[in-house]
């Protein structure tokens, strides 16, 4: 808590990148890692950890699910939250963490077998409720390149936006459309911003897929919309790689437009990892400044 | 008034065992924990499906048919298995019935009880998923996605995005392993890995 940035301390918290952003989405992460240093966030990655368990464990093994998911939070230390980026694997780490609590037998058996307490009481949260909570000041303090002109469609991803056991979970409606509003960045809330990405049937049946990314993406253009912001890592490559349509409106990770905001200037390189091209937001911001 | 009270503690559980088993109905209520009946078939969750022209049965279809008992249709049908869960049906319901939490128990029910499915491929996917973590404790992106084709065929489907993928550096071509793979192992003595 002894270095400061922009006159804030720094805070510390567990992360779990999870698959997506370990791989296919390397680009949100790298921009994440820059925006929260920005910001005076370490975030400080999970020794050794392993897949959430994702749907497909949730799908085919109850038991295997829950493991697979508290064997992560058998890595977090106790005395920091867990940040997870992945709207998915923050759902499965928070419902083995529920399930755990209501099960003490099943927690000791596992405690056991590895050796080492579960962290069950710790907080399990998104980035974006880091940023909400203790990030807005930061963020302003920290801001290097305007977002004036963007218009843009938050596209936060079914799991951020209508939590599974809808009552007891927070929302974050709004959040994002404030965040970057704030930046200077115009939301679009006018275009298909709620429409589910369609999930793992992209891999398995994208002719079902094709179609309803087609018509959010045009929903977007025909609002006028520069590009679409996506909260969630899966959501950002259906939207990219399933669009058949002559519409090119460029998808960009939540933690893209924050790292920009904070003045990054080696977008480039994750730029080039897009299939659709996000260079022109660039030359938009350039010209609006 | 003493003879009431004095049931050993073990009765109701022996009595339980011994009676007839619950319901399908009382069975997808109890492990979904969705109250159902309150359904008046306003069709709400049908209307906002976005995947329900891809569906057999419409998601208050799948309902109803649970309501009434019919456990191989609803168990055997393809909707339970082209819903991905995104809520969109529950955050509709004006009765405030969590529909994507009972497709997840449909599917669960389908699975143990070993039925034929309605959309085998999805499961072949599942499975090639959890192969790919078994290795590895991390999801391989392109060696599921081939272990996927090779089960299912149709590799010249969607050969040009997994093209753009590579290029763009977006699959992996070797896999991100965890350092501690005794845990991942044992994780996978599982119902699933048993009943294979």
């Amino acid at each position: 808590m002894n270095k400061r940035q922009n006159g804030y301390p720094e805070m510390d918290f567990s992360y779990f990148p999870g698959c997506s952003l370990a791989t296919t989405a390397a680009e949100s992460n790298q921009s994440l890692m820059q925006a929260a240093q920005a910001m005076g966030f370490n975030l400080l990655e999970l020794p050794d950890w392993n897949c959430c368990g994702s749907s497909s464990a949730q799908t085919m093994c109850r038991n295997l699910s829950l493991g697979m998911a508290a064997r992560n939070l058998s890595l977090a230390p106790p005395d920091r939250p867990l940040v997870a980026m992945c709207p998915r694997c923050l759902h499965y780490l928070r419902s083995a963490q529920k399930c755990l609590q209501q099960a003490p037998l099943t927690r000791r058996e596992l405690e056991e077998r590895w050796g080492r307490p579960i962290n069950v009481e710790g907080e399990v949260i998104h980035f974006m409720e880091v940023l909400v909570r203790h990030g807005l000041d930061r963020l302003q303090a920290g801001a290097r390149r305007s977002l004036k002109g963007l218009r843009f469609v938050p596209y936060y991803g079914c799991t951020l936006f209508r939590p599974p056991r809808l009552k007891n979970e927070s929302y974050f409606e709004g959040e994002m459309e404030n965040i970057l509003a704030s930046l200077g960045a115009e939301p679009i809330t006018h275009a298909l911003m709620y429409r589910c990405c369609g999930s793992f049937l992209s891999a398995t049946d994208p002719e079902i897929v094709t179609p309803l990314v087609n018509e959010i993406i045009d929903s977007a253009a025909a609002a006028g919309a520069d590009c679409l912001v996506t909260a969630c890592a899966m959501c950002q490559l259906n939207l990219e790689i399933r669009r058949t349509g002559k519409t090119r409106i460029p998808v960009l990770h939540f933690s893209e437009t924050l790292a920009l905001a904070l003045g990054a200037d080696d977008y480039e390189k994750w730029f080039v990892r897009h299939i659709v091209d996000p260079r022109p937001i660039i030359t938009k911001l350039v010209q609006a400044a | 008034m003493s003879a009431l009270t004095l049931q050993p503690a073990s009765a109701p559980a022996a009595i339980a065992a011994a009676g007839p088993r619950p319901s399908f109905l009382e069975e997808v209520r109890e492990r979904s924990g969705t109250e159902f009946s309150l359904c008046y078939q306003c069709q709400a969750c049908a209307n906002g499906c976005p995947f329900v022209s891809a569906m057999d049965y419409r998601p208050n279809q799948v309902l109803r048919l649970v309501q009434f008992g019919m456990r191989e249709e609803v168990l055997q049908c393809k909707t339970i298995w082209v819903c991905v869960g995104c809520h969109t049906c529950s955050s509709q319901c004006p009765m405030a019935i969590d529909l994507a939490a009972l497709m997840d128990t449909l599917r669960l029910l389908a699975v143990e009880q070993g039925v034929p499915v309605g959309k085998p491929n999805i499961i072949d996917f599942h499975e090639e998923v959890l192969r790919s973590l078994e290795k590895y404790g991390r999801a391989h992106k392109l060696g599921i996605m081939l272990g996927y084709k090779r089960q299912t065929g149709g590799w010249l489907q969607d050969l040009d995005v997994g093209l753009k993928m590579l290029a763009k550096r977006k699959l992996e071509l070797f896999p991100s392993r965890v350092k501690a793979g005794g845990e991942i192992a044992d994780l996978f003595r599982c119902y699933w890995r048993e009943s294979r």
